[in-house]
């Protein structure tokens, strides 16, 4: 009587669990399995939205490194954005999350306001940083004259906008960069330092042998998602520069949006979606293969 | 280096001699770029509430003098800044609503149920996880136009109440740390999974849901490309696409920034009120959102 019971409850059990997770198992096949099959044949075709899609091959692949003038360029300028943030934004992070990992008065006050600009939209920054970078009345330009500095025209120059944007989600990004790196410095048991300090070791030596060998799994996750948002950055060029000046901020997902949104040429950009796909996925896997080289697991010991 | 100060393991009041530079030092470099990240805020609402031709002058006027609140009077007048604002606040509640409850369900059904299949889509959703939103971007617009929902608030919506993978990760984690013990008795007295789910994980569950929240709501919120592709029409638009169209027409005189950071700053507020009460869960969720991701 009592096994029935349970055998009962049992198959109550399977067939609840799937109504549970339908609405997500639903949502995976409409929102994420159809869509990665969809594009891959779309890319292989020209199509406008309207009418049938007519069947290229691989010819859309072919023209993005042919006829398309821009789109190598805004894969490079992708890479320069990429290295522009990632490198600066962890050796920032983790010299800032050793400032904030002491006991110092106000501490916790200093990562609060650090990590305004990360929960702030990106949007009403961006903006902000227009108006900031303005070349004759922004407060950037003012304050570089009183140092007797004439100011570029940053956003609005060939030469500075990128740079400017890489100081703009430099700024914005400090903050979390901080918090992350000071999770993983939080994580180091105290007694490599304290055996460190009876061997006689300085704080150089501290922070090289120490420090940075067990940070290192946190600095391969951040380097590992670093690359991944940064390939996929649309709101920071979309909104500072549009893409201009003559595409000098020109980045991969700005040209699939102008490729689907405004031309209509839905296989050409489902094309950059997957190049970029590609390229994310082979830059994580070489991430990974380099990784096992300096990545430091405590556990190996 | 004063970097590592559990070394020290005498607790002294104050700080000696020898640590007094270094602490200067520090306190000295951490405030400036506290100025520096603060600053370009309070430069924001500062320029939003100047006059025409105020803006500008050297040395600058931290407080505006006069006080020009006249630049969201025109903020209003030139775009429909309410109606962005109430349109926000709707995608905002309803998506926190719809991925709160989709996810959270799947999650306890990951966390304490048993059913066949329940490892291999486990794993699949993990893989989903690393899909870049730009090769579901194209197929996810011919969708939603085929159901004509396009310049509509429902692509914005429909699709956080078929979960969000990540988030169901998240909870799942919190779920299995839940004792079984209560689920037993539960069951004992005779409570089914809805009632478990409903009585037990949600209120237990309520730290991480909250995490949860916050970040659908930061994402919702902050978002410009889903309302960049989705919408159309003027009184449909969210605060922060209405602030990206807001730059065409504020005209192209320097005065101009008066009502643009005026508009940046309402984008603003809600986030920072609700980053003042919660800071704990915006700091903390992001963070796992990255180390456990």
């Amino acid at each position: 009587m009592r096994k029935q019971t349970l055998h009962g409850m049992r198959r109550q059990e399977g067939f609840l669990g799937w109504l549970f997770v339908a609405p997500m198992a639903l949502g995976i096949c409409i929102f994420q399995i159809y869509p990665i099959l969809f594009s891959l044949y779309i890319s292989l075709t020209q199509w406008n939205l309207v009418g049938a899609p007519r069947w290229l091959g691989i010819q859309n692949y072919v023209n993005l490194f042919t006829e398309e003038r821009y789109f190598p360029k805004a894969m490079s300028n992708t890479g320069t954005y990429a290295v522009g943030t990632i490198v600066p934004g962890i050796a920032l992070g983790i010299v800032f999350a050793m400032l904030l990992n002491q006991k110092i008065a106000g501490r916790f006050a200093y990562r609060a306001i650090y990590f305004i600009p990360v929960v702030a939209p990106t949007v009403a920054l961006g903006v902000l940083w227009q108006w900031i970078y303005e070349p004759h009345f922004g407060i950037l330009n003012a304050v570089l004259k009183v140092f007797g500095v004439q100011g570029p025209a940053w956003l609005g120059s060939t030469h500075w906008a990128m740079r400017s944007m890489i100081i703009f989600a430099l700024w914005q990004g400090l903050g979390f960069n901080i918090v992350i790196f000071l999770a993983g410095l939080q994580s180091i048991s105290t007694e490599y330092y304290e055996a460190a300090e009876i061997d006689g070791a300085n704080a150089l030596q501290r922070f090289l042998h120490i420090t940075l060998p067990l940070l290192s799994p946190v600095t391969f996750f951040m380097l590992v998602t670093g690359v991944i948002g940064a390939c996929q950055d649309f709101v920071t060029p979309y909104i500072l520069t549009g893409g201009g000046p003559a595409n000098a901020t020109l980045m991969a997902v700005m040209f699939l949006y102008g490729k689907a949104f405004r031309e209509q040429h839905m296989g050409l950009a489902s094309a950059v979606a997957y190049i970029l796909f590609a390229v994310i996925v082979t830059l994580t896997i070489i991430n990974f293969r380099l990784g096992k080289k300096w990545v430091f697991y405590e556990e190996a010991v | 280096m004063a970097s590592v100060p559990h070394v020290r393991k005498t607790r002294r009041f104050g700080v000696s001699p020898r640590r007094i530079i270094p602490r200067a030092l520090t306190h000295l470099v951490l405030m400036a770029v506290a100025v520096l990240m603060l600053f370009p805020l309070v430069w924001m609402v500062s320029t939003s509430l100047k006059a025409p031709g105020k803006q500008y002058l050297w040395p600058p006027q931290m407080i505006p003098n006069p006080w020009y609140p006249q630049n969201y009077v025109n903020l209003f007048a030139l775009a429909p800044m309410g109606m962005y604002l109430l349109n926000s606040t709707k995608i905002t509640v309803l998506s926190v609503l719809g991925t709160s409850i989709s996810s959270s369900l799947a999650a306890f059904a990951f966390a304490r149920m048993r059913f066949r299949g329940k490892d291999a889509f486990f794993t699949i959703i993990l893989a989903t996880m690393m899909l870049p939103g730009a090769v579901t971007l194209i197929p996810t617009f011919v969708i939603f136009r085929l159901l004509g929902w396009v310049d509509t608030h429902a692509p914005l919506i429909v699709p956080s109440f078929f979960g969000s993978a990540f988030y169901v990760f998240l909870i799942r984690q919190y779920f299995r740390s839940i004792p079984q013990d209560l689920v037993d008795s539960a069951q004992i007295d005779g409570a089914n999974f809805f009632r478990i789910y409903w009585n037990i994980f949600l209120p237990l569950g309520a730290p991480i849901l909250t995490t949860v929240a916050v970040l659908t709501f930061l994402g919702t919120w902050n978002d410009l490309f889903g309302p960049l592709i989705y919408l159309n029409t003027q009184s449909k638009m969210t605060v922060q696409l209405g602030l990206a169209y807001l730059r065409g027409r504020a005209g192209t005189g320097v005065e101009r920034f008066g009502t643009i950071m005026a508009g940046a700053f309402l984008g603003l507020v809600p986030t920072l009120v609700l980053y003042f009460f919660g800071q704990k869960y915006f700091v903390q969720g992001l963070a796992r959102s990255a180390l456990k991701g």
